[in-house]
């Protein structure tokens, strides 16, 4: 079987000493994913021609002594909600079927300008609206640890390119746990920016006050290479923050002294989960511990009322965002249609799938007239407590860590039938994204076979101290190099 | 929730369900309904709401024109197209369904 590709601080090495080069790189990228794809599916389509293309340019530059960033030349992949100018973007939904993208995402574009080269576009729940990638309209993608089980969701194709080695590095999107879950399941790093330091620009929107791009990579310090590529103001998204581009990867100091840790006693004391999952954790925080770091016990009172909040703040959202679909100006349209409602109602239910529809209905009936107080007002109301939460628990802390999911990635069809039960096991994610704060799932060790994900969440525009804390922890630590087992 | 109030709120949203999907769905958005009857007991009656976590300012700019996209460009993406203009059915409907 072809090799996987190594993490993107080693192909950044290989690159430089002349070992490799990009087209060659490129050239495995592919070969991996031919050989991995038919048993695990994270991939939507790859990007051949031009890939190499871009390659040969990235290979002149370099011999001209023309490096952009630390990414040139480096095959990346793409969640399937980033636009690329002149690509397809579909978001694994049937009613996007056949849209090309006359625009580059922003974080796409800076990406592109730093020189990583798109080899591929990675599956995903349809419209990141899941937790397995089940709902994907092209099925669902696999766990490389256990091809039975789910990669999570929503953002599962972008986790399992580079857990099976096809890529270095992915872009995922982050709503309510969608890059974080999937990292926790397949044994990679997956980082939730602060809401508002990536721009959203050309990220299909699914909740717009929630919804946020981050990286994956084998370890923290190729997220943080990553995340100051793609980050600062950009002035087509108003909600981007005024702010520069990051400079977390200079951060990394490896050094924990005078750290403090905040233990949420809610996410330790919480019902369901798994005691394997709570004892790698604690594992974890003792190797933190033995790094310099405090510890001290922390409350969020409010946290057992997050899943219920997100559900009807991102639903209200998405039902307003995804009225665009109508078969008009882009995407599905049925056939055969006579008059404009009966053309927008049934292009949207044969484009939508169940999940997207039961969202979009939930969405506009809390938003309904006579529901809107009581639902859609109250999860609002609500949302301030939560944030009130995390203001008081990160003034006397640097960082909170938590497991990022309440069990290790669960089988394929286990939750499918039930989409509260779904819902459920967001419940250690979707607080992030109620509050903006960034966090960012690593690797921690193993529980009945399967990787568990360690949640590192910090102050609002701090994102370079979650990366510090999983960095220091993987300098001290192997999980992050363990890789699964080649597919059978 | 029952499949009439389903089939009412899929008309607001301009979706149409089966029976059998409308039937699912009601159920379905029952359970969910009741779970986040949670938030009830907690009292937020002297509570702002949070509709986004950083102040929304709303930016402005010059008003000087920029470069856009050649209409060719804008409806490559049409299901229907005539010249550069979106094709839709007719909108006054009563006319053709009559």
């Amino acid at each position: 079987m072809t090799e996987p590709l190594g993490t993107l601080a080693e192909l950044r090495r290989a690159l430089d000493a002349g070992a490799v080069s990009s087209a060659e790189l490129v050239d495995r990228s592919l070969a991996r994913a031919e050989a991995v794809e038919p048993r695990l599916h994270a991939l939507l389509a790859t990007r051949e021609e031009r890939a190499r293309a871009e390659a040969a340019e990235a290979d002149e530059r370099r011999a001209r002594g023309g490096v952009r960033s630390p990414l040139d030349g480096i095959p990346i992949a793409l969640k399937d909600n980033l636009a690329q100018a002149g690509e397809k973007v579909g978001c694994a939904s049937k009613i996007l079927q056949g849209y090309e993208s006359p625009f580059d995402a922003t974080a796409v574009a800076r990406l592109r300008e730093a020189g990583a080269v798109v080899v591929a576009r990675t599956n995903m729940d349809e419209f990141a609206m899941g937790s397995s990638t089940e709902n994907s309209a092209y099925g669902t993608s696999r766990n490389p640890w256990n091809p039975e089980r789910s990669p999570g969701g929503s953002s599962g194709g972008s986790a399992v390119a580079v857990a099976a080695g096809i890529v270095p590095v992915a872009l995922g999107s982050d709503t309510g746990g969608s890059i974080r879950q999937p990292a926790a399941f397949t044994g990679v790093v997956g980082m939730k920016p602060t809401y508002g330091r990536v721009s959203r620009f050309g990220l299909v929107a699914f909740a717009s006050s929630l919804d946020q791009i981050g990286p994956f990579a084998h370890t923290a310090a190729d997220c943080a290479s990553v995340l100051d590529v793609i980050s600062g103001h950009d002035p087509r998204d108003s909600t981007s923050l005024p702010e520069p581009a990051t400079r977390c990867l200079a951060a990394l100091s490896g050094d924990l002294s005078g750290l403090v840790i905040g233990l949420p006693s809610e996410y330790y004391a919480s019902e369901g989960v798994d005691p394997e999952v709570l004892a790698r954790v604690s594992e974890a925080v003792a190797e933190l511990e033995a790094g310099g770091a405090r510890t001290r016990e922390v409350s969020l009172p409010h946290t057992q009322f997050a899943v219920a909040t997100y559900y009807l703040i991102a639903t209200a959202e998405a039902s307003s965002n995804l009225a665009r679909f109508d078969g008009v100006r882009y995407g599905r349209r049925a056939a055969g249609v006579r008059g404009l409602t009966e053309m927008y109602e049934r292009s949207r239910s044969e484009g939508f799938g169940a999940e997207v529809k039961r969202r979009i209905l939930l969405g506009t009936f809390v938003l309904s007239a006579g529901y809107y107080d009581a639902y859609y007002r109250k999860a609002q109301q609500v949302r301030t407590l939560l944030r009130r939460d995390f203001d008081e628990a990160l003034s006397g802390c640097d960082v909170l860590i938590t497991p990022t999911t309440p069990e290790t990635a669960f089988r394929i069809g286990e939750k499918a039938s039930d989409p509260l039960t779904m819902y459920l096991s967001d419940i250690f994610t979707v607080s992030a994204n109620l509050a903006g704060l960034p966090g960012l799932s690593i690797p921690c060790g193993f529980a009945n076979q399967m990787p568990v994900g360690l949640q590192v969440l910090g102050r609002p525009l701090e994102d370079a101290t979650p990366l510090r804390v999983a960095d220091a922890f993987q300098r001290r630590t192997d999980f992050h190099l363990q890789r699964p087992p080649d597919p059978r | 929730m029952t499949r009439e109030e389903v089939e009412r709120v899929a008309h607001l949203a301009r979706l149409r369900l089966s029976q059998e999907e409308a039937a699912a769905m009601a159920s379905q958005l029952e359970s969910i309904l009741g779970y986040v009857e949670l938030l009830d007991t907690l009292d937020t009656s002297q509570v702002e709401p949070t509709s986004h976590v950083i102040p929304l300012a709303t930016p402005m700019r010059e008003d000087r024109p920029e470069a856009s996209y050649p209409p060719e460009t804008a409806v490559a993406n049409a299901p229907a197209r005539d010249g550069s203009a979106f094709a839709v059915p007719k909108v006054l409907e009563g006319e053709d369904e009559g």
